[in-house]
């Protein structure tokens, strides 16, 4: 060995390997450490800091925080007016959710068994390729979509089809004057924006669906869709559910894409939003976050239940 | 005898390469069928073809007299046991043999009870309820085998069912297999790389060699009537001897094959019986094999010939000089070379 080449960082680098080499254990703890701080310390704590206020009121009086341990900030929410905002949003989530999910199964499926190559190549950019652009400029260009004077409304107009259109959009409830100002239009641009999550992680899970156990379902005497519904989509399941988990946690925490496209009724984010800032209720905009983290967690325990994390 | 499968001047092209290359074959009701052959050799695309997994290019495919051409796999009454078993993995044991029957519309008490009786047949009851990650590769490979033959096939398929298994479990599979095909009366067609299952266990054997069958035959014919150099080379490595060879060796001036076990050897300074054919060797490798021991010689004018001799002989040494000699009968004429 030429020991001229031999410096004393790589000596040195080479001691601290043979140090750790030994002892795997603290290399994964000075790995974890950093993540882990992070997440333990500045995420959970401020998670928990959040609980701790929605247990606290605000003296409606003076408008400054009490902190005495109270259940009547979270006996607030359950006012009408609050009740509905929650019904709202979460109705938003599941319908975003299913409609996400229809949207991306094919396209995953397509992506995960047939395309190869540069066609997958293409298939990764075209999905990350909305994820690039700002979210508001997205959102505004949809704005305009789905306007009055809009492509939709010329399309459909093109097509004799504005008949079409206008019964959609006199549907009671999410109906109203245009595409833009209306909850159809919320849902659309909801789906829209959170696709990508939905698409990425399906297609991740079909892509590890080997193909020789549709081709023993085929065998076995299983007609395609009987394949479908007992073999693909059960293994599925665990993307279907990761994707939803974004998808469902993402438009229930939303608080911009309702104030711009919609018929201006209120979201839980934008509850959070003016309870924290203009209201300057921190009690009831905590108890306000504290329900997609419930919502959540019985969906979890529902989606466990349901056996979709035993193939995992 | 009824015509299990026939295959018709079948070819299967992918691009531009013949995985299946105008095969014509008769596999009679009942039978143990195997097709051997290098991998790429298109002994599986035969099988997928069978099963419906692939559609020919040309040529023409009959199970059991009916036209297989567009029948999908579903339609076909014809069970797979895939090489790596393809078992579901989010079902239980029992809804995977079960599964044949589910899709058929059974109930599920009578489907259990014949998911169960399968299970006895390959020798695990009781592993119902138990997942396909629990088990070892033997028994995956035997619910494979049960999820296939509750379904009560005309022709099971095995697609090299015994190739990721130890020695030992395959052997006993092999016999397993072989009692379970008698009992049972299936056509079974075994796909394998490995010339010893497919003697010891079929009936008959098909070589493929490039997408094309190169010889049929019962194992016997295989083995010892090899009608090419490939078949001679692929079955149980012979000594494959140039016409020049044989005649000088004390043959016919023709191709032929002479197999290791059919020479005999003799240690230093004896000599060869007056009637029989010999050559003076020299040691160049010696492969210990157990029972017997194969040793790669060389004549003195360069030309190389295998033997198989047994252990019993004692230890062999390279470099060490042996006589060989054999019976004229002990060549074989491969017909199938010009």
């Amino acid at each position: 060995m030429n020991t001229a080449t031999v410096t004393d960082s790589s000596v040195l680098l080479r001691r601290i390997s043979d140090v750790l080499f030994g002892r795997p254990r603290l290399l994964l703890f000075l790995l974890l450490a950093p993540p882990l701080i992070w997440l333990g310390v500045v995420y959970l704590g401020s998670l928990l800091a959040l609980l701790l206020h929605s247990f606290y009121s605000i003296d409606e009086f003076s408008g400054f925080i009490v902190y005495e341990f109270t259940l009547s900030t979270y006996a607030e929410l359950l006012r009408l007016s609050n009740m509905d905002v929650i019904l709202r949003s979460l109705t938003m989530a599941v319908a975003v959710t299913l409609g996400c999910a229809a949207l991306a199964f094919p396209i995953s499926y397509y992506a995960a068994r047939y395309a190869r190559g540069k066609w997958k190549a293409l298939f990764y950019l075209l999905v990350m390729l909305p994820l690039w652009s700002s979210y508001l400029v997205k959102v505004y260009a949809w704005k305009l979509i789905l306007a009055k004077e809009g492509i939709v409304s010329w399309i459909a107009g093109q097509l004799h089809l504005t008949w079409a259109l206008e019964a959609l959009l006199s549907i009671p409830v999410i109906g109203g004057p245009s595409l833009s100002f209306s909850s159809i239009g919320t849902f659309l641009v909801f789906c829209y924006v959170w696709l990508p999550y939905m698409i990425l992680p399906t297609q991740a899970a079909l892509e590890r669906v080997p193909g020789n156990l549709i081709e023993a379902s085929a065998d076995l005497g299983a007609v395609p869709a009987q394949t479908f519904r007992t073999v693909i989509l059960p293994l599925a399941l665990p993307g279907l559910i990761a994707g939803s988990i974004f998808t469902f946690s993402l438009t229930l925490g939303d608080y911009i894409i309702p104030q711009i496209i919609g018929n201006s009724s209120y979201f839980l984010g934008q509850a959070v939003y003016t309870l924290q800032g203009t209201a300057g209720n921190i009690p009831l905009a905590a108890a306000f976050t504290v329900v997609p983290i419930i919502i959540m967690l019985i969906y979890l325990s529902i989606a466990k239940r349901m056996g979709a994390f035993d193939a995992l | 005898m009824t015509t299990a499968v026939s295959f018709q001047r079948a070819s299967r092209f992918f691009g531009q390469v013949r995985a299946v290359d105008d095969v014509s074959l008769d596999i009679a009701e009942g039978e143990f069928f195997a097709m051997l052959g290098p991998s790429g050799s298109g002994k599986t695309t035969c099988l997928r073809l069978i099963a419906g997994f692939e559609q020919p290019s040309s040529g023409h495919i009959e199970i059991f007299g009916a036209t297989a051409e567009g029948v999908p796999p579903y339609r076909r009454n014809v069970n797979t046991v895939f090489q790596d078993y393809a078992l579901f993995p989010h079902m239980t044991v029992l809804e995977n043999v079960g599964y044949g029957l589910m899709v058929k519309g059974i109930k599920k008490a009578e489907r259990d009870a014949k998911a169960e009786e399968a299970l006895a047949l390959v020798a695990l009851p009781a592993y119902g309820g138990r997942r396909p990650s629990q088990l070892s590769g033997g028994q995956r490979q035997r619910v494979a085998l049960a999820r296939a033959l509750v379904n009560k096939p005309k022709v099971l398929l095995l697609d090299e069912p015994l190739g990721a298994l130890d020695l030992k479990l395959r052997e006993q599979m092999q016999v397993e297999l072989k009692t379970l095909q008698r009992n049972l009366g299936i056509t079974f067609v075994f796909v394998t790389h490995d010339q010893g299952e497919a003697l010891s266990m079929a009936d008959r054997v098909a070589i493929f060699n490039q997408g094309k069958i190169v010889q049929v035959g019962t194992p016997e014919d295989i083995y010892e009537r090899p009608q090419t150099r490939f078949v001679a080379d692929f079955v149980g490595s012979s000594n494959v001897l140039s016409p020049a060879l044989t005649k000088a060796a004390g043959g016919p001036e023709k191709w032929s094959s002479l197999r290791p076990e059919k020479i005999h050897l003799l240690r230093k300074g004896k000599l060869a019986p007056a009637s029989a054919m010999a050559a003076i060797v020299t040691i160049k490798a010696v492969h210990y094999q157990g029972a017997s021991t194969r040793l790669n010689t060389i004549t003195a004018d360069g030309n190389q010939i295998n033997v198989t001799a047994p252990s019993a002989l004692g230890r062999f040494s390279e470099g060490e000089a042996l006589t060989l000699h054999w019976p004229a009968s002990a060549f074989h004429v491969m017909a199938g070379e010009a």
